[in-house]
């Protein structure tokens, strides 16, 4: 077990969250991550696997997704028509049945990582049906009679965006990490990496701008990292000088191509709103 | 000792197993955080708390399990006879450096002041900032190379970064105390589950497919049905504020097991009874506000509705126009719920009040009788009965 992880040039990893990808590693526990949309939580699983150089299986979970899909299926409907038009395939089970993500992973002869997407998109009962083929990392073909066996335990990360509650038998089962939203300081670092010739006076005034928006009471949608990082692009790209977002000129305090931060109208109505009160009370 | 600490934790509700707790046994054992308190709490909170609302729990008990851990510490670390220290210093201090503590006025006058350093230390927990940063500049410089003064001086520091973690609380907002009983509230709702075939086709109808394939000649002729689905759909409605503040706990009970067990849930609160208005967010309840006909026109007719609230109130604000204790209302409750159980026509009632109380309390009956005698109490046993309710075709 020499695999670590240590965060990447492209993500800033916490001391807690590498701690609980390396346990999670060298315990063989599935790691299930929840925390506020857009920190990060999917990109984790594809910055480990880079990290520690183990190919990646994305799972993405719908509110169709089923159990099963994940470890195989039987493609019963061609092998009817197959048997109609007198395929020779037919005679043969193993050509209908189709692999699932799991089973693609269980077969790697390395360390793999398997993302397990949005789990609470899925159906209540679905985290209950993957019990016994986290557990043991194994399940039954019933089609062949054959049992699959993971050659080396992967590391399974499974997202989490709360909507709906896993059940308890499931929660054993993992270890379990809260990704919070980044302090100021791990702000600028994060900012740092993507955008590494950013000038010092430009993230200063748009971090400012940003964890003051992000304090306003009542937003339907507090703006996240991505938001962030998509709203520097937008400034660098325009050009926007660093003392234009924290002028105190009372005609432009809305920031500059606040668009990016806030992402719906009675967000934008609540800011503007604000903003004329706290104007109101200064004169 | 760890022993303790599990039985700390379920003694302040988080709910830990035997599972978790070999789980982190399993941990220790390989190494994972075992030399540093930071990471010793990191990954017990990761192995243990499976749920961020239990984090602030989890957060107080460890930080009162430490500190214990610490006086245990503190106890033996004061022990150490002052001739081991001596001895570790002669051995590691060079000549100039001995003469320096000569100068400073002799080792034993330097122990004294470390004894009362560490004293001070002791007493402030915070102190780590002294003791270091004057470790430069200070007599106790020297002892930077002396093992067991480094020793002594790292502990605190460590400690003291490691205390913040968890004495900061940063979780508190988001543990919500819920109420042991929303497991068995959750085996109760789970009662209303409606199974139904709706929307994308994608399961082999077998009976349709064969008859089909008959009537083709023999020729396969296929047949989709969509696969069965939990298709049930629920309203709530809480009453929130005044009275109802008793019933918190129960309520958000509640909350959690609908949450939990709906796919289909959309909730609204309203304050004693039911008018023009509803809101999604009770801290902006003036601003954002949901008009009833809109909801009512949002919703279709094969939602179900559940009213929480303890329908505790003066009769007025029930029959009378204008009787709202909030706002001025210009038809009564009564024609409100009237329309709404028009609309919608599974609905009940769930009153955390005690039955017993009902008959006692006049603006209960209304409500009962107005509810059509759809009202039942809050409770395991009462959901059951309300989810039967609910179950009736109409």
């Amino acid at each position: 077990m020499t695999q670590r992880f240590n965060g990447t040039d492209t993500y800033i990893s916490t001391d807690d969250l590498t701690l609980a990808v390396n346990a999670a590693i060298t315990l063989g526990r599935p790691l299930l991550i929840k925390g506020e949309p857009g920190t990060g939580k999917t990109q984790l699983a594809e910055e480990v696997a880079r990290s520690i150089d183990a190919p990646l299986f994305r799972w993405h979970v719908k509110s169709t997704t089923k159990a099963q899909q994940g470890l195989y299926e039987y493609d019963a409907v061609s092998r009817l028509r197959d048997s109609q038009l007198g395929d020779d395939r037919v005679h043969d089970i193993n050509n209908y049945i189709i692999k699932g993500k799991l089973w693609e992973a269980f077969d790697a002869d390395q360390l793999s990582v398997i993302l397990i997407d949005e789990i609470d998109k899925a159906d209540i009962e679905f985290p209950n049906d993957l019990l016994l083929e986290i557990d043991k990392m194994e399940f039954h073909v019933y089609e062949t009679r054959e049992t699959i066996v993971a050659r080396r335990r992967p590391l399974v990360i499974i997202t989490s965006n709360n909507e709906k509650e896993l059940p308890d038998a499931f929660l054993r089962r993992c270890f379990f990490h809260y990704i919070r939203f980044p302090d100021a300081d791990t702000m600028t670092q994060i900012v740092d990496v993507h955008f590494p010739k950013l000038k010092k006076d430009l993230l200063d005034a748009a971090l400012k701008v940003f964890f003051e928006l992000r304090d306003i009471p009542g937003l339907k949608k507090k703006p996240s990292t991505s938001e962030l990082l998509d709203w520097i692009k937008l400034l660098l790209a325009e050009e926007i000088p660093a003392d234009a977002l924290h002028s105190d000129d009372k005609n432009s305090i809305i920031p500059k191509l606040h668009g990016a931060l806030l992402k719906n109208e009675q967000d934008v109505h609540l800011f503007e709103r604000l903003v004329f009160l706290n104007r109101r009370n200064k004169q | 000792m760890m022993i303790d600490l599990l039985f700390r934790l379920r003694k302040a509700q988080v709910p830990v197993s035997i599972t978790e707790y070999l789980a982190m046994l399993d941990g220790l054992n390989a190494g994972i955080a075992n030399y540093d308190i930071d990471d010793f709490y990191h990954f017990a909170r990761l192995v243990l708390v499976k749920d961020e609302r239990h984090f602030d729990r989890f957060d107080q008990v460890f930080g009162d399990y430490i500190t214990g851990m610490q006086n245990a510490f503190d106890s033996v670390i004061g022990e150490i006879p002052d001739e081991w220290l001596r001895l570790e210093a002669e051995r590691l201090f060079s000549d100039e450096e001995k003469a320096q503590i000569e100068a400073m006025g002799g080792w034993d006058e330097i122990m004294e002041t470390l004894k009362k350093r560490l004293e001070e230390q002791q007493k402030r927990h915070q102190g780590g900032n002294k003791w270091i940063g004057t470790g430069g500049k200070s007599p106790f410089g020297a002892y930077g190379y002396n093992p067991a003064g480094v020793r002594i001086g790292q502990k605190t520091a460590r400690q003291g970064r490691a205390l913040k973690v968890w004495d900061k609380r940063e979780y508190k907002n988001l543990d919500d105390k819920r109420e042991l009983g929303s497991r068995n509230f959750k085996m109760a709702l789970r009662k209303l589950r409606r199974f139904a075939r709706e929307g994308a086709q994608e399961e082999l109808d077998l009976n349709d497919t064969i008859s089909a394939t008959a009537r083709n000649a023999g020729l396969l002729d296929i047949k989709m049905v969509p696969e069965r689905r939990n298709a049930i759909k629920v309203l709530l409605l809480f009453d929130v504020g005044g009275s109802m503040d008793y019933h918190v706990q129960v309520s958000e009970a509640l909350f959690t097991a609908a949450r939990g067990e709906f796919k289909h849930l959309e909730y609204y609160y309203f304050h004693n009874f039911l008018y023009e208005r509803l809101w999604k967010d009770n801290r902006r309840r003036h601003n954002e506000v949901l008009p009833t006909v809109e909801f009512m026109r949002t919703y279709p007719s094969d939602y179900r509705v559940i009213f929480v609230g303890d329908a505790t109130m003066s009769p007025y604000e029930i029959t009378t126009s204008g009787g709202s204790v909030e706002h001025w209302n210009e038809e009564s409750g009564v024609v409100w719920i009237e329309r709404i159980l028009e609309k919608f026509p599974h609905a009940v009632w769930l009153n955390p009040e005690p039955e017993e109380h009902w008959q006692r309390v006049p603006s209960i009956k209304i409500t009962h009788q107005l509810m059509k005698e759809r009202m039942f109490p809050l409770t395991v046993e009462g959901i059951g009965n309300a989810i039967k309710q609910l179950q009736k075709k109409h």
